[in-house]
């Protein structure tokens, strides 16, 4: 019973990690078709903003909260600075994308290494969330609870704003019929950067979490890069739910196949069952059903 | 019309290269023995008033963040030796190629400085696979390789000097010092290659040996982040204390991990064998304060020769900077070959290794002596505790050098791990 | 120069170069440094059929090239053991002797045949898999990259079969020939050289036969060739395997001229590494992607030897520039300077939109 607890519980919070890390890309690669092997390194810019912003606040509790929509707003901007140059001329090639932000990604790991040093830095987690929680003889992580909560409000936030707002209409609009959005007189351009904005701006966020977790050092993006694209192919292009689903039923296959094997065997493990799913269903768990024959 | 044309000309490269193949008459192996028989000779000219050496570190890639360190303090040693009239009144010229982290390109490397630069001898390397590949070209050209890094031991070539630790001055030192603080039960956490496997054999057969019982033994994948599931397995196992081999950025993830689930060095003390001084800052000191390490040599050792090192190394390089375990075996790589060439009077390889049994130096570790036989260095081991500064002070000491012994073979109980 | 002489003169002068003035022209460690880059075209020579030619970002080539070396650094791991033999560092990190799945690359024969065939097998069953299921475009790529990731922890977690992270090396002969002897090394060399040449060939018949014609169309418009009546999965699955079949033999040659193999050769980043070579060169051209990869490995070791990290920076420019502003590659330069009125086709932008909108 314990150990189900405890598993279960890991394997979400797994799966929350990942689903930070691959909501922005849910939406620039599925509904843009950029693939942007740079998400990583967006999320890594986002790590060492909450550094920055710790060693200039001081006190870790107030710096934490400031980052996040500090680590937005870089990640933000570095995402339409890549699109505007780079990503704007490629639309009708997607997979070139992907190496060309490959080369950016290696671009600006270099440019930290410069900057902030080779070796990883600290960010101290805040009072208020070190140690666990006891809950019914339990204990749970706080940093843990924390990510998994700030995870659910990234994607609420982000379906509402879908759902609801007039950008949300462009961008599902731009997505299911791009020539008829343009006709009906919508700027599919200034929707493309603002989704590749938001986008990019969750990957910062994503950062700041995963400060709680691991080291900060201009690597950190390419730990996850690779399991984020596997969510949001497992969860289907175009939809943000599935990304939801296959984060956490990713995670608590990892949390629970490392359990009763090893780490290294989870891994190779699930990727051999993400393989087999796409067998059954090439398209991931939601398609958008269009009339296109591609 | 042109398919056939360009199949004349395929058929002719073929041939061409067939007949090269078949006309070959290249030494076969058993004529040519033993890797290393039949080396070319030596290119290393003697003849200026400089003798050119090679510093072969990753300067790119993953491992930079640890070898430009080592990089750093076998240049500080070059200038110092250069700075007091060179070796055998010749000054250092040092040509520095960059591994870029892929074992790959040190092979390649290393053949470039013995052949093309025509260096005196090699100081460099990190991980085990980046020696594993240079090992062969250092054999088969009879160069020389100076390793500066605490390694899995198993391994003694004629034509490397290793200063840092083999397995029983670090690892079984950390089980000794374990069994006096009264620690029953081991729960051994490592990263998925090759170190942390030879090392957890060691440590297992120990245990067997001594009455130690291991709770578990978990393996995370290089660079593996999520550590959920092995902490709280050690959690749940209640070791007396956990044996650390992880490598890299992972030990950060574990000891976040470790601190967030509430787990302390009081309750249960993780030792690591791959924590240094430059290493704990990415970690976070409030996350692994009170932590016990083991290594030969930290930066608060209180000697003047240690404290004229440190002076040295901050005032070349800032007060920032901190000394480490694999700085100071590379910094001492360097004095060490200075000894053997100045013992031999001549750069000749095959001199410098006749004369290298038995040349010691006083180190900032203490005084280190090359064994002739193995070509390890006898040192100190020390166990230390992160304390609040991110610093690392000594706790323990094993009072005297210990003897190398890469292949455990003077310990009964090992008798079954190295055939 | 006439077109129809242009190929064929091409072949001869490369067969001179190799042959003749390369042996002639580099010191020795310089020779076995372009042997290793050959290896790396010979990779770029499959690569450029499946990814310029079919439109198929392979991102895990290091997993077939992995395997080929693999298999041969298992071989002269064995040979060097002698008959009955254990490796020394089997013998040094276990005691259970010889795992039964590294008896039969004791043979030669056995060895030859697996390193041909068995990177195409698993290329074959994997292609048919994805392809007939149309998984493609971006799923297909970042499947394959999963597969690298997946191989090479596999690799690393099993020491005792694989060398684990430091991998094989330590190799003293080659099939009876000792590897130190530069006699040897030469006819490695050439033997790389005329690897490269017949590759080239088969690809270049491939390319202008009615199958190479197929693939571009496959690449183009998937769905037209499929109403035409051809099943683009097998057309695909043929290019994919032929990519493999050169990845496994060039892997295979560079365990011997380079002297070790590890999981740093066959993960993510080498795998995609091995791109940039064929997408500088000019991915769709036949001569292209082998002279990029040979020019992209020399200048990593030049760089890299005077500004380390200038060399990380260069490859990202390179990646980030050539691609996104001469997709063609430097051969859709040379062919625009040449032809300035009509822009020549291999100039277009590559691979047709295929997301899944």
């Amino acid at each position: 019973m314990a150990v189900l607890v405890t598993q279960v519980f890991n394997g979400l919070s797994g799966g929350s990690i990942l689903l930070l890390a691959a909501l922005g890309l849910a939406l620039t690669f599925g509904q843009m078709g950029v693939i942007n092997m740079a998400h990583g390194e967006f999320i890594m810019a986002g790590a060492y903003t909450a550094y920055v912003m710790q060693n200039v606040l001081g006190s870790a509790g107030l710096s934490l909260l400031v980052s996040l929509p500090i680590a937005f707003a870089v990640g933000g901007v570095l995402g339409v600075v890549l699109e505007a140059t780079l990503l704007r001329r490629m639309y009708h090639r997607p997979l070139d994308t992907l190496l060309v932000t490959w080369g950016v990604s290696l671009v600006l790991q270099q440019l930290a290494r410069d900057v902030f040093g080779t070796a990883g830095v600290d960010v101290p987690a805040p009072g208020w969330l070190s140690g666990p929680v006891e809950v019914l003889g339990f204990s749970f992580p706080r940093t843990r609870l924390f990510i998994l909560l700030l995870a659910v409000a990234a994607f609420l936030a982000l379906a509402a704003a879908l759902r609801f707002t007039a950008l949300g209409r462009r961008i599902r609009a731009t997505v299911q019929n791009r020539p008829l959005a343009e006709t009906s007189g919508i700027s599919t351009r200034a929707t493309d950067r603002l989704t590749f904005f938001i986008g990019s701006g969750l990957a910062g966020v994503a950062g700041v979490a995963l400060t709680l977790m691991g080291s900060i050092s201009p690597n950190l993006g390419t730990s996850y890069i690779v399991d984020a694209f596997l969510v949001v192919v497992v969860g289907g292009i175009g939809q943000i739910r599935g990304a939801v689903i296959a984060a956490f039923l990713l995670g608590v296959a990892q949390s629970w196949i490392e359990y009763s094997t090893t780490a290294s065997i989870a891994k190779v493990l699930v990727f051999a069952l993400i393989v087999a799913f796409l067998q059954v269903r090439p398209q991931g768990i939601f398609t958008v059903r269009t009339r296109s024959l591609a | 019309m042109t398919t056939t044309r360009s199949r004349r000309a395929i058929r002719a490269a073929a041939l061409l290269a067939a007949g090269l193949v078949l006309s070959a008459c290249g030494a076969r192996v058993d004529a040519a023995g033993p890797a290393g028989a039949a080396a070319p000779a030596s290119c290393v000219d003697t003849s200026g008033s400089e003798i050119k050496i090679g510093f072969l570190n990753s300067r790119s890639g993953t491992m930079a963040i640890s070898e430009n360190t080592v990089f750093d303090s076998l240049s500080l040693a070059a200038e110092q030796i250069n700075a007091t009239g060179g070796v055998l009144g010749k000054r250092l010229a040092v040509v520095a190629e960059d591994g870029a982290s892929e074992p790959t390109i040190f092979a390649e490397k290393a053949q470039k400085l013995i052949r093309s630069d025509c260096v005196a001898a090699v100081f460099g390397g990190w991980t085990s696979s980046s020696r594993k590949a240079m090992l062969p070209v250092f054999e088969s050209n009879d160069s020389l390789l100076f390793y500066p890094v605490q390694y899995e031991g198993l391994e003694s070539s004629k034509n490397i000097f290793y200063t840092g630790a083999t397995t029983n001055q670090q690892i079984i030192p950390a089980l000794d010092y374990l069994k006096e603080q009264g620690v029953r039960s081991l729960f051994l956490v490592g990263s998925d290659y090759v170190f942390p496997q030879t090392a957890n054999k060691i440590i297992k057969a120990y245990a067997a040996a001594t009455g130690i019982e291991i709770k578990g033994e978990e393996y995370a994948p290089l660079g593996h982040t999520d550590f959920a599931t092995i902490v709280a397995k050690v959690r749940d196992a209640g070791a007396g204390a956990v044996f650390n081999t992880l490598n890299g950025d992972s030990n950060v993830a574990f000891f976040k991990e470790y601190k967030n689930l509430g787990l302390t060095p009081a309750t249960m003390p993780v030792i690591s064998v791959s924590i240094a001084e430059e290493e704990v800052g990415g970690i976070g000191v409030d996350n692994i304060v009170g932590q016990p390490v083991a290594w030969n040599y930290y930066q608060t050792i209180d000697t003047p020769t240690n404290q004229q090192f440190v002076d040295a190394f901050t005032a070349k390089y800032g007060a920032g900077r901190v000394t480490s375990d694999p700085m100071e075996a590379a910094y001492t790589s360097l004095f060490l070959w200075k000894g053997m060439v100045e013992k031999a009077g001549s750069f000749d390889v095959a001199a410098v290794q006749a004369a290298a049994g038995g040349v010691s130096y006083d180190a900032p570790e203490g005084t280190v002596t090359v064994n002739g036989e193995n070509h390890h260095i006898a040192k100190t081991a020390l166990i230390g505790k992160i304390g609040a500064d991110g610093l690392i002070h000594t706790e323990w000491s094993s009072g005297k050098p210990i003897e190398p012994d890469p292949y455990l073979k003077t310990y009964p109980w090992a008798s079954g791990l190295a055939s | 120069m006439n077109k129809r002489w242009a190929v064929p003169a091409a072949f001869a002068v490369a067969a001179v170069l190799l042959f003749a003035v390369a042996p002639l022209a580099l010191s020795p460690f310089r020779l076995d440094q372009l042997g290793r880059y050959l290896c790396f075209a010979i990779v770029a020579v499959g690569i450029g059929l499946a990814w310029g030619r079919g439109g198929m970002l392979t991102l895990g080539q290091g997993v077939f090239f992995g395997m080929g070396a693999y298999l041969m650094a298992m071989h002269l791991k064995l040979a060097d053991a002698g008959p009955g033999g254990t490796p020394d560092f089997m013998a040094l990190i276990s005691s259970d002797g010889v795992p039964w799945w590294w008896e039969p690359f004791r043979s030669e024969v056995v060895t030859l045949l697996a390193i041909l065939l068995l990177p195409a097998a698993v290329a074959a069953v994997l292609g048919l898999a994805t392809f007939r299921r149309r998984v493609r475009g971006a799923y297909f790529a970042i499947l394959s990259q999963a597969l690298a990731a997946a191989f090479a922890i596999l690799l690393i977690g099993n020491p005792t079969g694989t060398g684990g992270s430091t991998g094989l090396s330590g190799f003293r002969g080659f099939f009876g020939f000792a590897l130190s002897d530069p006699a040897n090394r030469l006819v490695l060399f050439f033997t790389a050289a005329g690897v490269l040449l017949l590759l080239l060939a088969l690809a270049r018949q491939l390319m202008v036969s009615r199958y190479g014609e197929l693939l571009v169309a496959c690449r183009d418009a998937e769905e037209r060739v499929r109403f035409l009546g051809y099943d683009p999965a097998n057309v695909k699955t043929v290019a994919f395997v032929v990519a493999a079949f050169t990845a496994g033999v060039a892997g295979a040659l560079f365990v011997p001229i380079v002297g070790i193999v590890s999981p740093n050769d066959v993960g993510i980043v080498p795998s995609i590494g091995m791109l940039i070579g064929v997408a500088i060169g000019g991915r769709t051209t036949l001569f292209g992607p082998a002279l990029g990869a040979i020019a992209v490995a020399w200048a990593g070791s030049t760089l890299s030897e005077q500004f380390p990290s200038g060399w990380t920076y260069a490859q990202g420019l390179l990646f980030m520039l050539v691609i996104a502003f001469l997709p063609g590659g430097l051969a859709a330069l040379a062919w625009r300077r040449a032809r300035p009125a009509a822009p020549a086709p291999s100039a277009q932008p590559v691979p047709a939109p295929s997301g899944g909108n």
